[in-house]
């Protein structure tokens, strides 16, 4: 089954994880900026890795078939720097128009301070300055409650957002509602440890249903699973659940919300996808 | 569109009672390791507080896992004024006593 990730840290991963995603169904990656599991030493730093992102990322996963996207932003694990930030806010307009460059994330909180809540506000209105879209991460374990219904209050007190247009990642049982009931898209993002395990994703979707919500892996440095969302596929089949509608969920939702920027492409066509509309 | 799971009880229990039973003696053993070390340092480590108030949450009935969740977070509502540590820990310290834990391992 064709499928898209939308949270892929591929700058973290071999060419042989590009491989493996490619003979999975794979066919469209989006990858976040991330933290680098170290602090950067300045903004020329930051610059470097989005020319990864914009530049290289894409024509290594080319050479598989696989679509390559991107999101600009100064990460939550370094946001607490106010001066690093403002610096590195001000280099990302200057990627803003490269073909591949989908909106602005993954932009959040980590450990909920108020400098992390003053960089992710002024990245908010970064993107809305630029009509550009948004990745939200949440944080982790003890973090994400409290960390959560802050970033959506945040994001609800901006009158001109497009709700559509944002995802709110990273969610878990205690937080989809909230995510949802304001109207985002919600990512479920498939870890070994500290996220969701794919049997939970499945709970989810038979709970909530399909509605705006997608499954990543979220790959990166740290244990991950590049195939994680051909897990979550099986564990949905191990079900009996029919391919419709994981197809919907690991296809169709991610093309619907990706297709809030004009750049981004559907790979194949809709008629051979299925009705879309 | 049904998206509720097809599989009925016995079906459900027939798919998944070995890889849960495989977790259940799992935690068991990391129980009687951390006993085989030291009985009595599970009481002063919130971590494990907070573990133990979570198996008790698992002998009550339907939305155990959103108990689990909310008796592990976090319950406040201000921002910290300043950044601590770099990750999350895994339990809020309800008791008070953060600084008994570790500081925890860089995090993606």
């Amino acid at each position: 089954m064709r499928y898209i990730d939308h949270h892929a840290h591929m700058v973290s991963r071999t060419t042989d994880d590009y491989q493996q995603l490619a003979l999975t169904g794979c066919v469209a990656v989006t990858e976040p900026a991330f933290w680098a599991g170290w602090d950067r030493s300045g903004a020329g730093s930051f610059e470097d890795y989005f020319r990864q992102l914009t530049e290289f990322e894409p024509a290594r996963a080319a050479q598989h078939r696989i679509q390559h996207y991107t999101w600009m932003a100064m990460n939550p694990k370094e946001a607490d720097d106010r001066e690093l930030s403002r610096e590195v806010l001000a280099r990302i307009p200057a990627f803003l128009d490269r073909p591949t460059v989908l909106g602005i994330g993954e932009i959040g909180l980590n450990r909920i301070t108020r400098n992390e809540i003053a960089t992710y506000t002024e990245q908010i209105e970064l993107a809305l300055a630029h009509q550009q879209m948004i990745l939200i991460h949440t944080p982790h374990l003890e973090d994400k409650l409290k960390g959560t219904r802050i970033s959506v209050d945040v994001l609800n007190g901006f009158r001109t957002i497009e709700p559509d247009r944002v995802m709110v990642d990273h969610a878990e049982e205690h937080t989809l509602q909230t995510i949802l009931d304001s109207g985002y898209w919600a990512g479920l993002t498939l870890y070994p440890q500290t996220k969701v395990s794919a049997a939970r994703a499945a709970d989810m979707i038979e709970r909530f249903g399909p509605d705006r919500i997608c499954v990543a892996g979220a790959c990166d440095w740290g244990p991950s699973d590049p195939i994680a969302v051909p897990r979550f596929i099986l564990e949905m089949r191990r079900r009996r659940h029919a391919d419709e509608l994981i197809h919907r969920v690991v296809f169709e939702n991610p093309v619907r919300f990706l297709s809030g920027s004009p750049k981004f492409r559907v790979p194949g066509t809709l008629a051979r996808e299925g009705a879309l509309a | 569109m049904n998206t509720r799971s097809p599989l009925g009880p016995r079906e459900i229990v027939d798919e998944y009672f070995i890889e849960n039973r495989t977790r259940l003696l799992e935690i068991a053993a990391f129980l009687d390791r951390l006993d085989r070390s030291d009985a009595q340092y599970a009481a002063t480590d919130f971590r494990m507080r907070a573990f133990a108030d979570g198996l008790a949450t698992l002998s009550g009935g339907e939305g155990r896992l959103v108990r689990l969740q909310l008796l592990l977070s976090d319950p406040t509502t201000e921002p910290l004024p300043a950044l601590d540590r770099r990750s999350a820990i895994g339990a809020y310290d309800r008791w008070g006593r953060r600084d008994e834990a570790g500081s925890g391992e860089p995090r993606a």
